[in-house]
Parts: structure tokens; sequence; C-alpha cells
């Protein structure tokens, strides 16, 4: 892969390749989006849908995608784009595909806040700020106690660790809620789309707003040479210290976000950035590329999760537990036949 | 292998001075290493009875080793029925899951060599969890010896599945863990999912999600014992053999074992210990992690020692957390997967910081 890697020094160009991945993935998105606002209890065309969309729909259709149904959907692009460019960021500082926030812990201590916050009978504003706050908290712990690199094998072993506390703590607290509460607690461990209004969009709009740019901008050619070696990294300027502890409470701040909005949806993190990487057959963290799989992904899923049971919905994390597992275990088979890993 | 000097290839590695060097200073330390490593294991056991004693005797009324040892063997005590009906029970399914757990920990990753290998970890417990809350939900399944069979099957699949996905011999630590991580999340999912169709499910299930002791009595202990006894047997006489395995397969055939047989014995063990380990207490995390990391700096790589130092400390951790949540929990009591989680955790980040 040597020879593919842009000349060190310069900023990196945009790929070509790179380029139809992430076109591909967000016209996948689009169409997925248009399908997903037209079904439900009452069917809209696909064509209607646009018109709507454009604002010129029947006033009817206008209520039912706009109040109803765009809010959801929007919350899922905005989860989808903010858990892959989280889980693009940390498996490129921790230079290790496992090392996704949901592997690593920052998921669970999101939601292990949340549960804490469910479990004492809390409103859903106090819900989403434990989450956010439990995410940041643990990111900032498993950084203090591994010490060091964020790379190598320390890092994702405090991670594993962390995790493992955390689900025994969230274990305790399930055991502690009375029936109703364990079910509203069960369903948000799962991740769960729904009921999303613009409650839960306009905040992930904002901090993808805010942090992605800054991703992009700091991070982008930067987070490639970190993966270089700190070494080789800090003799071409890069302000290592200071970019790698950025980009990575940027991507806790993402995952957190996420993580309040929809619960802990599993695997989008650790598997969009894998997918956006094969796709592109590029080297560094596909940060662009990621995030538009990653909505693809979650809008997939969730339409998938809407109407893959007739008599009921289930929570969009299960299906993306059990899809992203089998592309995960298909994954490694293959490579492994391909003899890559 | 480096050539020497002279510009020749050594004819075995014995001939570079460094590996002479080690030659010549291990033999005589070796004696009086085992003999330490020996007192450490009677050590072992007088911390596993003494943990077994609090055991018997922390419950609503506390009971003095005196009065535990009177309980246990004069039926006119009047304790005799505390300690036969509730106590004893809970304390043998502890010690049996303990052992279990840690054995099944130490020689997956011996196996796998993999330090991050453990039944939690590469979802085997979960394996088995899905298939009991598949057997709770679905076919209204409730007791202990209905669980079973299924924790076994479910046991068995994943530990199959994560080896052979793994890539079974190449498996490298980093293809290893994410075949677990992707087995068990999904598998999670799983169980979510089943027991989000049926809310009187939650419900009934929710200590046992969280790892709980607390239902002991002692017709569980009899049906785990021959799954229980025949998997602990398997798990120890595995380990010479394994032992040889760690040096490569062509060394361990040369050495006169038989690769494909230990693998496919540590695989059986491993499902008998944490299917049955799964089913009567619900999955119960870092003892298999945490017990054989922190044993290893003691026994050295040596199977021999790591697995009984490992089987006899496990229930001390597990028997020690259990007694710790009555105490903590009190008027009821912490579930013991809860502690050795909060428990095992902040040891297992200690070992990992003071690992260099």
């Amino acid at each position: 892969m040597i020879e593919k890697k842009a000349p060190i020094g310069r900023k990196v160009g945009v790929r070509p390749r790179a380029v139809v991945v992430g076109v591909v993935a967000a016209l996948g998105a689009f169409v997925i989006s248009v399908f997903s606002l037209g079904t439900g209890d009452f069917e809209i065309a696909p064509a209607d849908v646009m018109t709507t969309l454009f604002g010129e729909g029947e006033p009817a259709h206008e209520f039912i995608i706009g109040e109803l149904r765009l809010p959801r959907l929007i919350t899922a692009l905005l989860v989808g784009a903010a858990l892959a460019a989280g889980g693009a960021v940390f498996q490129s500082l921790v230079r290790n595909p496992l090392g996704s926030p949901d592997m690593l812990g920052v998921t669970n201590g999101a939601s292990t806040a949340a549960l804490t916050v469910i479990i004492l009978g809390g409103t859903s504003t106090q819900l989403s700020i434990a989450a956010v706050a439990g995410g940041l908290a643990t990111t900032v712990l498993i950084q203090l106690i591994a010490g060091r690199a964020l790379h190598g094998f320390r890092f994702i072993l405090v991670g594993i660790g962390m995790a493992a506390i955390l689900t025994g703590i969230s274990g305790y607290l399930l055991t502690r809620g009375v029936q109703m509460e364990n079910a509203r607690a069960l369903l948000w461990l799962t991740g769960s789309l729904d009921g999303r209004d613009w409650g839960q969009a306009v905040p992930m709009l904002i901090v993808l707003g805010v942090t992605l740019p800054v991703l992009l901008l700091a991070c982008g050619p930067g987070l490639r040479m970190l993966e270089m070696g700190d070494d080789s990294a800090s003799a071409l300027g890069v302000p290592v210290p200071l970019l790698r502890n950025g980009a990575l409470m940027s991507a806790a701040l993402l995952v957190s976000f996420a993580a309040a909005a929809a619960g802990p949806v599993n695997f989008v993190a650790l598997i969009a950035p894998h997918l956006a990487k094969r796709l592109t057959r590029a080297p560094g963290p596909n940060l662009v590329p990621s995030i538009f799989v990653g909505a693809l992904l979650l809008t997939g899923a969730d339409f998938l999760a809407q109407h893959l049971l007739t008599d009921r919905a289930l929570p969009v994390g299960v299906v993306t537990g059990l899809v992203g597992g089998a592309y995960l275990v298909w994954l490694l088979t293959t490579e492994r036949r391909a003899g890559r890993i | 292998m480096q050539n020497t000097p002279d510009g020749r290839t050594p004819l075995s590695t014995y001939d570079t001075p460094v590996e002479q060097g080690v030659r010549t200073t291990v033999p005589p330390r070796a004696g009086r290493r085992s003999s330490v490593r020996l007192f450490g294991l009677v050590l072992a056991i007088v911390a596993l009875i003494a943990v077994a004693v609090l055991s018997i005797g922390f419950g609503a009324r506390f009971l003095s080793p005196g009065e535990v040892w009177a309980g246990l063997w004069d039926p006119d005590s009047p304790y005799y029925r505390i300690v036969h009906e509730m106590r004893l029970p809970r304390t043998l399914l502890g010690l049996m899951v303990g052992m279990a757990l840690g054995l099944a920990g130490a020689i997956m990753q011996a196996l796998t060599r993999n330090p991050l290998a453990d039944p939690g970890l590469l979802g085997i417990n979960a394996g088995a969890s899905a298939a009991v809350a598949t057997a709770a939900v679905f076919f209204g399944v409730g007791t202990f010896f209905g669980y079973v069979w299924f924790a076994l099957a479910g046991a068995a699949i994943v530990t199959a599945l994560v080896y052979a996905v793994g890539g079974g011999r190449s498996a490298t630590p980093a293809r290893l863990a994410l075949a677990g991580a992707a087995l068990n999340a999904t598998l999670l999912s799983y169980v979510s999912a089943v027991l989000l169709s049926d809310t009187q499910a939650i419900d009934k299930m929710k200590f046992w999600t969280a790892g709980s002791l607390a239902s002991a009595d002692f017709a569980t202990v009899e049906r785990l014992l021959p799954f229980f006894a025949v998997g602990l047997l398997t798990g120890l006489l595995v380990a010479g053999p394994l032992n040889a395995l760690s040096l490569g397969d062509d060394s361990a055939r040369a050495l006169g074992a038989n690769p494909s047989v230990i693998r496919a014995a540590v695989i059986v063990a491993v499902t008998l210990l944490c299917g049955s380990a799964t089913a009567a207490c619900g999955p119960i995390v870092f003892i298999g992690l945490l017990i054989p990391h922190m044993v290893r700096p003691f026994t050295g790589p040596d199977l021999r020692w790591l697995l009984p130092y490992t089987a006899i400390l496990a229930p001390v951790l597990l028997l020690g957390a259990d007694v710790l949540g009555r105490i903590l929990g009190s008027p009821g009591e912490l579930q013991v997967g809860t502690v050795t989680a909060v428990l095992g955790g902040p040891l297992f980040l200690y070992l990992v910081r003071a690992a260099k």
C-alpha cells in the first residue's frame, strides 16, 4: 500500500475512488430516505415524497413527513454519520481495527450514565446530558489510566477492561429497576430510533456541525501522518499531543451525542470505517467516506428494523447487531482466505 | 537464526552465546522455584478454605467458624439446616463456577496464545446466554436442568465458530478478539430482541442476566456436577499437551502429542465449563481473564503450574466477591457478576498498567 500514499508533507489530495464511494453511499442513503419517508401506516409514493421535500406537497403529506417521519430520519442519518466519524477517528488513533469506541467502553460509559438516569426516573433531557457526560468521562479515564500513547495493546486492554466494568454496573442497575423502567432501559440499551423528534436531531446537527469541520480541517491530513508513527509525524511538524487529544475528545463527543440520541447502537462505529476503507482502498481514517457509509448503514438498518417483521418494529440496534456481526464474521473469513489479516 | 562471526550458519540455536547463557542459568534455579510454587499452592488452598468458611458463615445471621464446623457435621446443631440447605449449596456452586470460569479462561489463553481470551470476551458466555434466553422465552424452560442443554449447545457453537472464524491454528490475537467481539455483540443483540418480545421474561431473567449465585440449591449443584467434573478433568489433563502445543504443531508432534486431539479436548473442556457455569449462574465476567493474568507472574507460562493455581484461586475471587456482595448489598445483595466486574476491573487495569 505504501506506493499508493500521497507524497509526505503536502496536503493530501482528493482521491477519485474515495469521491465515488462517498457519492454512491450518499445516493444510497438518499434513496433509502425517500423510501423510508414514504412507508409506514400511511403509504406515500416516492414522487410525492420528493415534491413534499421540495415544499410543494399536499398538506397531509407535509404533516406526515415533516412532523412525524423526517425528524426520525434526520436523527438516523446524523447518528449514523456521527458514529462512523467517531469510529474512524478512534480506529485511526488506536491503530487497530478493534479500537472502535463501542469496543473500548466509551459507549458503555454513556449508556451506564443514561441507565442511572432511567432507573432514577429522570427526564429525557437529563438522560442526554448524562449520556454525553458519561461517554466523555470514560474516554478521559481510559486515557489517564492507559497513559503514554494511544496506540498499542495497553489502550485497548484498558478500554476493554472499562467496558467490562461498566457492563457489570449496568447489569446491577437493571436489577434495581421495576418492570416498566426495565423495559424502557433495555429498549434504550439496545439502541432505538422510535419516537425521535427534533429534540434529538437538532443537538446532533449542532455537535456534528462543530466537530466535523474541526476534524476534517485540523485532523484529516494530520491523522494520516499520525498513523505513520508519532516520531515521523512530529518530524513533519504535526503537533502530536494536541492533535491526538483534540481528535480523541471530538470523536468521543460525537459518539456520546449519538448514544444520547439513539442509545448505544452497536457496530456502526466499528463497521462503517472498515467498509469505507475496503471500498476506497485508501490508507488513513477515510473520514468523509466513512461518514456517508455510516449514514447509509444506520438508515438502512432502521428501514429494515421497521419492516422486517410485519407485526411489530424492532429496535434498530438489534438489526445493526445482527447484520454487523454477520458482516464482521464474513469479513474475517474472507480476509483470512485472502491472507490479508 | 543469526550467523556466527565466521559466517557459517550455526547447527543449532544453542551455538549462539545468548542461548548458552540461558541454558546454564535456568536448571539450578528450577528446583527451588518449584518448591516455592508448591508452597504457594498450599497457601492458595488455605485461602480457598478460609473464603469457603466465610461464605458459609455470612448470611442473615453470622456464624463463627466453630459454628460453621458444627453446622457442617453435627446433625443436632441448630445451624445444621441453615448450613446444609442454603449456604453450603451456594458455596459449592460458587466453588464450581469459579473453577470452571478460571480454568476455561486459562486454557483458552494458552490455546489461542491470546492474552485477551476470556469466555466473556470471546462471546462464549453470550452464546450460552442466547441459548438460555431462547429456551426461556420460546420453549418456556425454567429450570437448570432445562437450561443446561441449551447453554451447552450455545457455548459449543460459539466456541467452534469463534475458533474457526478467528483463524484456528493461525489465529492472531487481534483477529480472534475481533471474531469474539463480533459474535458477542451479535448474540447480545439477539438476547435483547428476544427479551424485548416478552416483558415478563425481562423480569424473570434480570438476576440471571447480571450473574448471581442466589438461586443455588443442592439440586442445581448435583446437576452441574457431572458437566463440571468432566470439564475440569479434561481441562487439567490437557495442561501438559497444551504446553507442548505452545512450541508449535511440529514440536508438539515430535513430543508425541496430537495437535488436533488437543484442540478438540480444549474446546470440549471450555464448552462444558462455560456452558454449565452460565446455565447455573448467568454470565459472570472477568474471572477467566483476571485470575490467569494474576497467577502468571508466580507460575510462569507452564500450564502444569498455571492451571492448578487458577483452579484454586478463581473460586477464591468468586466466593469472595459473592460474600462482599452480600455484605455491601444488605439487606438485599449485589449480584456476584457485578461485584466481580467492579472488583476485578480495577485490578485488571492495574495489571495492564504494571505490565511494561
